[in-house]
C-alpha cells in the first residue's frame, strides 16, 4: 500500500512553522508515521484527530527544546593551533600595513621608555634614604624660631643639643648623634692632600647608619683621635694600601689615626658624599671653634640626628622634646621661643621646604609633577595605539564578514584582535626597554641620578606586565567588541557605514592629546622663561673672572698683605680680598644690632659680610652714597658699608654717617652699595652689612686680569699659593660656576620637562599622521570626483587639513586656562619671578598648529596631487 | 543511593528504551508503551522525555535512517547508556529489596 493519504497540510505548516528548528527534523518525520499507523488501524477520522492533538503536543510551550551540545567540539578558543594562527594573521597584518605598524609600535615605545625612565626616577627619588636599614627609626632634630615676626625653621641647633637631649629626654632615643654641618676639609697623608666633604659625629652614627666596614671596625670612632674613611678617600688617599691604622691630619692639624673604612653611602642618601666621619669629642676638644661653643645656647651651627628607642613613636618624642632649648635660654634670647621638633628621615629628601614653622612640601612636588607627565604620555601613547587600530578596523569589517561567512565564531575573532593588539604591545615594550637600556646614561646625566633598569625587580617587572596587560586590553578591546558583532551579511553586502557615532571618540581622543601637548609645551617655556628672566637678573657686581679659593688654614689670613702684594706683583690679578664667607653664600645670619630709631618688634637677622678693604675693588660693587672702603681712613676697620635693602630695612633716611652699633661696638657707615644676589636668585636681595673683619676670613677672592687666558693667570697665582700655603690643595672655583650652578636644579627640570614635551609632540604628531593618512585613503574617491569636477589642490588640502587643525584649536582653547593657573601658582613660588604673557600661549598656539598641518599636510597633499584617474579606478 | 531521581514515566521510557534495542526511537517507543501498557501518550510527552533523559545522560542519541515513509526525514534512533542501564538496575535491586521485606500476610490479606 503505498501512501495515498496525508495528514492535514495546515497542521503540517503549523508544525514547521512552530516547533523548533533543531528537533523539527526527527519529529516531522515521526509524526508522518505515526499517522499512517494510526491511519491503517483506526482509520482517517482517527487518524487526523490524533495527528493534530499531537502536533500541538509538541509546539511550544509545551515542547521541549533540544539544546546543542557539543556541536562544535574540538574547536576551543584557546587551542595551540588556534592561537598560534590568530599570531600568524597578526603578524601578516603588521607586515602588511607597514607604514601603521611603524607608527603604533614606535609611538607606544617612546611612550613606554618615558614612563619607565619617570618610573625609575620616581623610584629613586622615594627611595632616598630607604636603603638604611633603620630609616623609618632616624630622624632629625630640627628646630623654629621667631625673629622679628618671621618663623624660621631650620635643622642647625645649638652644640649642647645632643648632650641635654641624652641628659633629659634620654629614655626616647636608642641613639643619639651630635653632628657638624657637611664641610670641606683637607685630609693630608704625607706629600698627597685632598679637599674632601666630611662631618665630625659622635659614634652612634656607625650603628644608626648601619655602616657596612671594609676593614677597621664601627667601634672606632670612639677612640677621640680617630677617623673612619669613606672607601673612596681611602683609595684616592692611600692607593691600594692599607688605610687603618695609618696617621693622617685634618685642616693640617688634627692627627687622626685611620680606625676604619666603611663601604661607600648609596648615591640616593643624605650621606652619599660624606668622605670621612672624624669623633664628635675631637671637634669640641681640640678645634677652637668647637671647644668655644661647645656650651653656648645661642648658637645654632650643630645637626642632630636620633634614633628613636623601640616603643618611642615620633610624634609624642617630638612634642616632648619641644622646649628643650628654650629651657635653656635667658633674657631677650627667649623671645626667639625657640621650639625643637623631629624631622624623620623619610621625609629629609622630599619634603625639606619650611614657611612659618609647617612643612610646605619640596621635592614631592617634583614627583608628582614628573608622576603626572609620566602618566600623560604614556596616556597619549595609547589614545594613539587605540585611535589607530579603530580607524585601521573599519577597513577590516569585511575580513571579519568572511571569517563570519566561513564559519568564525565571535569568540575567535575577539581571541584574534587581542592577539593582534598583545603582539603590538609586546613588541613595543620590548623596544622601550631598549629605548630605556639607550637612554639612561643620558638620562642619569640630565637628572644627576644614577638610576639603572631594575632587571631584577619583580616589582618592576609585575608593574610592566600589568601595563602591556592594560595596553593591550584596552586598545583591543574596540575592534575586538565592535568590529566582532558585525553581521556577516551585512559587511559582505557593503552596507556597513561606519556611522559618524564612530569618529567621535577619536576626535574627542585626539583633543586630549593635544591638551595635553600643548599644556607641557606652555609649561616648559615658561620654566625656561624663568630661569632666562632670573640668569639675566642685576646682581649688584661683576661675576667674569671672579674666582674663590676656599681657606680651611691660617696660613694666608695672617700673611694676608704680603701674599696680595706678591700676586698684584704677577700681573695675573686685578686684586685680591679675603672674605668670611663665599660671595655665593650667605652663611652668617646675625642680631644684635642696634641703631637710631631703630623699631624693636622688627629684630630680622641680618647678613653680614666680613672683608677688607679691597673688596668693593675686587668684585666692583656698585656704591650708590658715600664711598667705598679705604686703607687711606685708619678708621675704616671700624666702619660698615650698608646695602639699600639694609637702608630700606632701618629706615634710614641719610645712612652715611650714621653709627649702628653690633653688640656694644659703635661701627660708622661710611657708604651705600647697591644690593648683591648671594645665596639664591629667586630670592629678594636681604639687608646685609659688610665690615672690615677684625677675625680670620677664610675665603679667598680675586679677579683675573681680563684678557689674559685664565689658565695661564691661575698657573701664576698657584705659584704664590703654593709658597704661602703649601699644605693647602689649590682647589680654586670660578664664581660665574658657582652662580650659574644656582639654577642647576631648576635647568634639570627645565631639560627634563623639555624632553618630555618634545616626545610627548612626537607621539602626537605620530598619531594625527596615521590618522590623517587614514582619512586621506578613506576618502580616495571622494577627492577623486572632486577633483574630476574641478577642485584645486588647495581646496582639496583645506578640506582634508580643516577637521585636525579645528582639533587642535578645541585643544588649545582648553590647554589655555589649564596651563595658566598651573604657571602661576608654580610662578608664585618664586619671589623673583617672570610674568605671564598671553603671547606665551599665542606663540604656543601657533606652533602646534603649524605643527599639526605640517603633519596632517604630508598626507593631505599626497591625496590632493593624486591623479584622480587613479584613484577613481582603484576599484 | 540513586544518583539521579527518575520520574516514572521518565522510567517507562527508559525501559522502552531498553527494550527496543537500537530500534527505539518516537514512533517505536510511543507504539510500544500504547500496546504492552494500554497507555494513550501525547507524543509531545515523549519526546519532552527523550530530550530530558539525553540531557541526563540516560540515553544517547543520533540520527539515521531515513525512509520514504517519514518523507525522506532521519529519525532520531536512543540507545541506553551506561549510567541509564546503571539507573534501571537500581531502581529494580531497591524494589526487589522492599518487595523481600514485605510481611507474606500484607499481601495475602490484600487479596482478600
Amino acid at each position: 500500500m503505498k501512501n495515498p493519504t496525508v495528514p492535514p497540510r495546515w497542521a503540517q505548516r503549523l508544525f514547521t512553522w512552530l516547533h523548533p528548528e533543531e528537533t523539527r527534523e526527527e519529529v516531522g518525520g515521526d509524526l508522518d508515521e505515526l499517522y499512517d499507523y494510526w491511519y491503517a488501524r483506526s482509520g482517517r477520522l482517527q487518524a487526523t484527530l490524533r495527528y493534530v492533538l499531537n502536533v500541538f503536543s509538541v509546539l511550544p510551550p509545551f515542547v521541549r527544546r533540544r539544546r546543542r551540545t557539543q556541536q562544535y567540539s574540538g574547536s576551543s578558543n584557546l587551542s595551540m593551533t588556534m592561537i598560534s594562527n590568530y599570531f600568524k594573521v597578526a603578524r601578516r597584518n603588521l607586515a602588511k600595513n607597514k607604514m601603521y605598524s611603524f607608527i603604533n609600535i614606535t609611538g607606544l615605545a617612546t611612550g613606554m621608555a618615558v614612563a619607565m625612565l619617570i618610573g625609575l626616577w620616581l623610584y629613586d627619588e622615594l627611595s632616598f634614604n630607604k636603603s638604611f636599614q633603620n630609616h623609618t627609626r632616624v630622624a632629625r632634630v630640627m628646630q623654629t624660631q621667631n625673629l622679628g615676626g618671621m618663623i624660621l625653621t631650620h635643622h642647625e641647633v645649638p652644640a649642647p643639643m645632643g648632650k641635654e637631649l641624652r641628659l633629659s629626654y634620654g629614655g626616647y632615643f636608642r641613639h643619639i648623634v651630635s653632628s657638624t654641618t657637611e664641610e670641606s676639609h683637607i685630609l693630608s697623608f704625607k706629600d698627597t692632600k685632598f679637599n674632601k666633604p666630611g662631618r665630625f659625629m659622635e659614634p652612634g652614627i656607625t650603628e644608626m647608619l648601619s655602616l657596612d666596614m671594609i676593614s677597621g671596625s664601627r667601634a672606632g670612632l670612639s677612640d677621640p683621635a680617630s677617623v673612619l674613611l669613606s672607601e673612596s678617600a681611602a683609595l684616592s688617599l692611600f692607593g691600594s694600601a692599607d688605610a687603618v691604622n695609618q696617621v693622617l691630619k685634618i685642616d693640617n692639624e688634627l692627627a687622626v689615626k685611620v680606625t676604619g673604612v666603611y663601604r661607600d653611602l648609596p648615591h640616593n642618601t643624605t650621606f652619599a658624599k660624606t668622605a670621612f666621619i672624624a669623633p664628635w669629642e675631637l671637634f669640641i676638644t681640640r678645634v677652637a671653634y668647637g671647644s668655644k661653643n661647645k656650651d653656648q645656647w645661642n648658637n645654632n651651627f650643630t645637626e642632630v640626628f636620633v634614633q628613636l628607642a623601640d616603643r618611642a613613636e615620633l610624634t609624642s618624642v617630638s612634642y616632648a622634646i619641644a622646649p628643650a632649648r628654650l629651657n635653656k635660654l635667658t633674657g631677650t634670647d627667649r623671645d626667639t621661643k625657640a621650639r625643637v621638633f623631629l624631622h624623620p628621615m623619610d621625609q629629609w629628601h622630599l619634603y625639606s621646604n619650611w614657611e612659618e614653622g609647617f612643612n610646605t612640601g619640596g621635592r614631592i612636588q617634583y614627583v608628582w609633577l614628573f608622576g603626572i607627565v609620566g602618566a600623560f604620555v604614556l596616556m597619549l601613547a595609547c589614545i594613539n595605539f587605540m585611535n589607530l587600530s579603530t580607524a585601521r578596523s573599519e577597513k577590516r569589517a569585511l575580513e571579519v564578514g568572511v571569517r563570519k561567512a566561513v564559519g568564525s565564531l565571535r569568540g575567535q575573532l575577539v581571541g584574534q584582535f587581542f592577539s593582534e593588539s598583545f603582539l603590538v604591545v609586546f613588541i613595543a615594550f620590548v623596544i622601550a626597554i631598549g629605548l630605556a637600556q639607550l637612554a639612561i646614561p643620558y638620562f642619569n646625566n640630565m637628572a644627576d641620578k644614577k638610576m639603572a633598569i631594575l632587571w631584577g625587580n619583580p616589582v618592576f617587572w609585575a608593574l610592566a606586565l600589568a601595563f602591556c596587560v592594560f595596553t593591550g586590553l584596552l586598545a583591543g578591546s574596540y575592534p575586538a567588541f565592535y568590529l566582532s558583532s558585525f553581521k556577516a551579511v551585512n559587511v559582505l553586502k557593503g552596507t556597513f557605514r561606519a556611522g559618524r557615532l564612530a569618529y567621535i571618540p577619536r576626535q574627542v581622543l585626539v583633543v586630549v592629546q593635544f591638551t595635553v601637548s600643548v599644556t607641557l609645551i606652555i609649561g616648559t617655556v615658561m620654566v625656561f622663561r624663568q630661569i632666562h628672566y632670573t640668569k639675566d637678573r642685576p646682581v649688584g657686581y661683576d661675576r667674569t673672572g671672579l674666582v674663590m679659593i676656599d681657606m680651611p688654614t691660617l696660613d694666608i689670613n695672617n700673611h694676608f698683605e704680603p701674599f696680595r702684594n706678591e700676586l698684584l706683583e704677577t700681573g695675573a690679578i686685578v686684586d685680591v680680598t679675603k672674605t668670611t664667607t663665599p660671595l655665593t653664600e650667605k652663611r652668617n645670619n646675625e642680631t644684635g644690632f642696634s641703631w637710631r630709631g631703630k623699631d624693636m618688634n622688627r629684630d630680622r637677622p641680618f647678613v653680614t659680610f666680613g672683608v677688607t678693604e679691597e673688596f668693593g675693588k675686587t668684585v666692583g660693587w656698585k656704591v650708590k652714597q658715600g664711598r667705598d672702603f679705604s686703607r687711606q681712613y685708619s678708621t675704616d676697620k671700624l666702619a660698615v658699608i650698608l646695602n639699600e635693602e639694609a637702608v630700606r630695612f632701618m629706615g634710614l633716611e641719610n645712612p652715611v654717617g650714621e653709627t649702628v652699633k653690633w653688640g656694644d661696638q659703635p661701627l660708622h657707615v661710611v657708604g651705600v652699595v647697591e644690593g648683591m644676589v648671594m645665596e639664591s636668585p629667586y630670592e629678594p636681595v636681604q639687608h646685609a652689612i659688610y665690615y672690615i673683619a677684625p677675625w680670620p676670613a677664610r675665603v679667598v677672592t680675586m679677579r683675573l686680569r681680563p684678557g689674559m687666558s685664565a689658565p695661564d693667570a691661575l698657573a701664576k697665582v698657584e705659584k704664590v699659593f703654593r709658597k704661602y700655603a703649601p699644605a693647602v690643595p689649590f682647589d680654586y672655583r670660578f664664581l660665574d660656576q658657582e652662580y650659574d650652578a644656582k639654577f642647576r636644579a631648576e635647568e634639570r627640570i627645565g631639560k627634563l620637562a623639555g624632553s618630555f614635551t618634545v616626545l610627548a609632540v612626537f607621539i602626537s604628531c605620530l598619531g594625527l599622521f596615521g590618522l590623517a593618512s587614514f582619512v586621506a585613503a578613506q576618502r580616495t574617491r571622494e577627492i577623486g570626483v572632486r577633483k574630476v569636477l574641478g577642485a584645486s589642490v588647495w581646496s582639496v588640502w583645506t578640506l582634508l587639513s580643516r577637521d585636525f587643525a579645528l582639533l587642535v584649536i578645541v585643544a588649545m582653547i582648553i590647554a589655555s586656562p589649564v596651563a595658566y593657573y598651573i604657571l602661576t601658582s608654580w610662578l608664585q613660588k618664586y619671589e623673583y619671578h617672570t610674568g605671564l604673557p598671553w603671547s606665551v600661549f599665542v606663540w604656543t598656539g601657533v606652533g602646534a598648529l603649524a605643527i599639526t598641518l605640517l603633519t596632517v599636510s604630508f598626507q593631505s597633499l599626497k591625496a590632493a596631487l593624486m591623479n584622480p584617474v587613479k584613484s577613481l579606478r582603484t576599484d | 543511593m540513586r544518583r539521579t531521581y527518575l520520574g516514572e514515566f521518565e522510567e517507562i521510557v527508559l525501559l522502552m528504551v531498553a527494550v527496543l534495542d537500537g530500534e527505539a526511537y518516537g514512533v517505536t517507543i510511543s507504539q510500544e508503551i500504547e500496546q504492552s501498557m494500554g497507555r494513550l501518550v501525547a507524543f509531545g510527552t515523549v519526546h519532552n522525555t527523550l530530550i530530558r533523559l539525553e540531557e541526563k545522560g540516560f540515553v544517547r542519541s543520533e540520527l539515521g535512517g531515513a525512509t520514504a515513509q517519514r518523507g525522506g526525514r532521519r529519525k532520531r534512533l536512543f540507545r541506553i547508556t551506561a549510567l541509564g542501564s546503571r539507573a534501571i538496575q537500581d531502581i529494580q535491586q531497591v524494589r526487589a529489596e522492599l518487595w523481600k521485606q514485605i510481611p507474606s500476610h500484607t499481601l495475602e490479606l490484600g487479596k482478600l
